[in-house]
């Protein structure tokens, strides 16, 4: 019984430290925006069709449905919706998310990663 | 901007306003553009050659877009006489590489993509907010230090590495073009290593 009461307590500290603490921090949107900034603007903007799309909404819509870019066939035809879990996948290799995509840039740090997503959700009102 | 805050190097370039408005548009293969392509012994077809296709394809991309900042400058009458020389060198050096690029993606079976209409580069890059010398700099500098880490970060993706290498002369010259532009700027020099890609 009182192993059992541990056990208990135990995990329930965990599903706290998972639910609030820093191991289960949303990435920072403010670094996300440099590293936007530094890594993206090179082809995207947020509100302007470039070598990318515009990415301002990005978050929660389905990959490739901006009006007036051109996507590959590869990306027009995913079934993907952008959240964390996809845009997290996209940005560490496009490539092997949706095979043809014509992006091919890569971010290589996980940590990076969350944060520029945390910064697309911000921009897309997420 | 005061002129004396420009430190733009001497150039010793033959390309005149003239050339430079001319030129557009026109794309032969330099000498240099297609011994780097024959350089690329492994350039043959593959399994990851659709994808390298598309990787320089939309690295073309950003060459246009360049070119085109670059004439949208030079004919924005804002540029004084000696930035205007080496805005036109800059330029050449993306027209350059738009024929390597070009090059590599015809020789790979692939079509290159087209420029867009000027009009549309225009507005994406909010050119009706440039009033002066410096705004014209700023916006270079900007896309060059963005094309840069832009090539960096697709340069692991290159199923050929000839094709990576290729990536990392033009991406000198990216980097090289923003060094100058951001001295003219009078901006500070980057304090620590590694300051592309980051
Ligand atoms: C070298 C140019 C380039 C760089 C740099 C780049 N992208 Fe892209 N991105 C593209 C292109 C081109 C597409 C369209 C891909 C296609 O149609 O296959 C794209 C598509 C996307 C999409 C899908 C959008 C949609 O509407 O479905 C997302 C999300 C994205 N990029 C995020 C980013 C982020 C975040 C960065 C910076 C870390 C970045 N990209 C850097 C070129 C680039």
């Amino acid at each position: 019984m009182i192993r059992r009461f541990t056990a208990v307590t135990v995990s329930w500290q965990f599903l706290f430290a998972l639910t609030v603490g820093p191991a289960f921090a949303a990435g920072d949107a403010e670094r996300g925006a440099q590293l936007y900034e530094s890594r993206c603007t090179g082809c995207h903007s947020l509100d302007a069709n470039r070598v990318g799309p515009m990415h301002r909404g990005v978050y929660g819509r389905k990959a490739g449905t901006v009006a007036g870019f051109s996507y590959s066939p590869a990306v027009k035809n995913s079934t993907i919706v952008w959240d964390e879990a996809t845009l997290d996948r996209w940005l560490a290799n496009p490539q092997e998310l949706i095979p043809g995509q014509r992006m091919g840039f890569r971010v290589a740090l996980p940590e990076d990663r969350a944060d520029i997503v945390a910064y697309l959700r911000r921009e897309s009102g997420k | 901007m005061s002129s004396t805050a420009l430190t733009i190097p001497p150039t010793g370039i033959v390309n005149d306003r003239r050339n430079f408005l001319a030129g557009v548009g026109k794309a032969t293969l330099s000498a240099t553009a297609v011994a780097l392509i024959v350089g690329c012994e492994s350039l043959a077809q593959g399994s990851g050659t659709m994808s390298d296709v598309n990787i320089l394809n939309t690295a073309l991309g950003l060459e246009h877009e360049g070119i085109m900042a670059y004439q949208i400058g030079a004919e924005s009458g804002l540029l004084q006489p000696e930035v205007l020389k080496v805005a036109v060198m800059f330029q050449g050096h993306h027209k350059e590489h738009r024929e390597i690029l070009a090059g590599a993606i015809r020789k790979l079976g692939g079509t290159p993509v087209a420029e867009k209409p000027k009009a549309e580069y225009a507005a994406a890059l909010n050119v009706a907010s440039i009033k002066n010398q410096a705004d014209v700099l700023r916006l270079a500098a900007r896309l060059e230090r963005g094309a840069t880490n832009a090539y960096i970060g697709v340069m692991p993706a290159f199923a050929d590495r000839g094709l990576a290498q290729v990536a990392a002369r033009l991406v000198a010259d990216e980097s090289m073009h923003w060094t100058v532009l951001a001295s003219a700027l009078g901006e500070p020099l980057p304090a620590k290593a590694l300051s592309f890609g980051a």
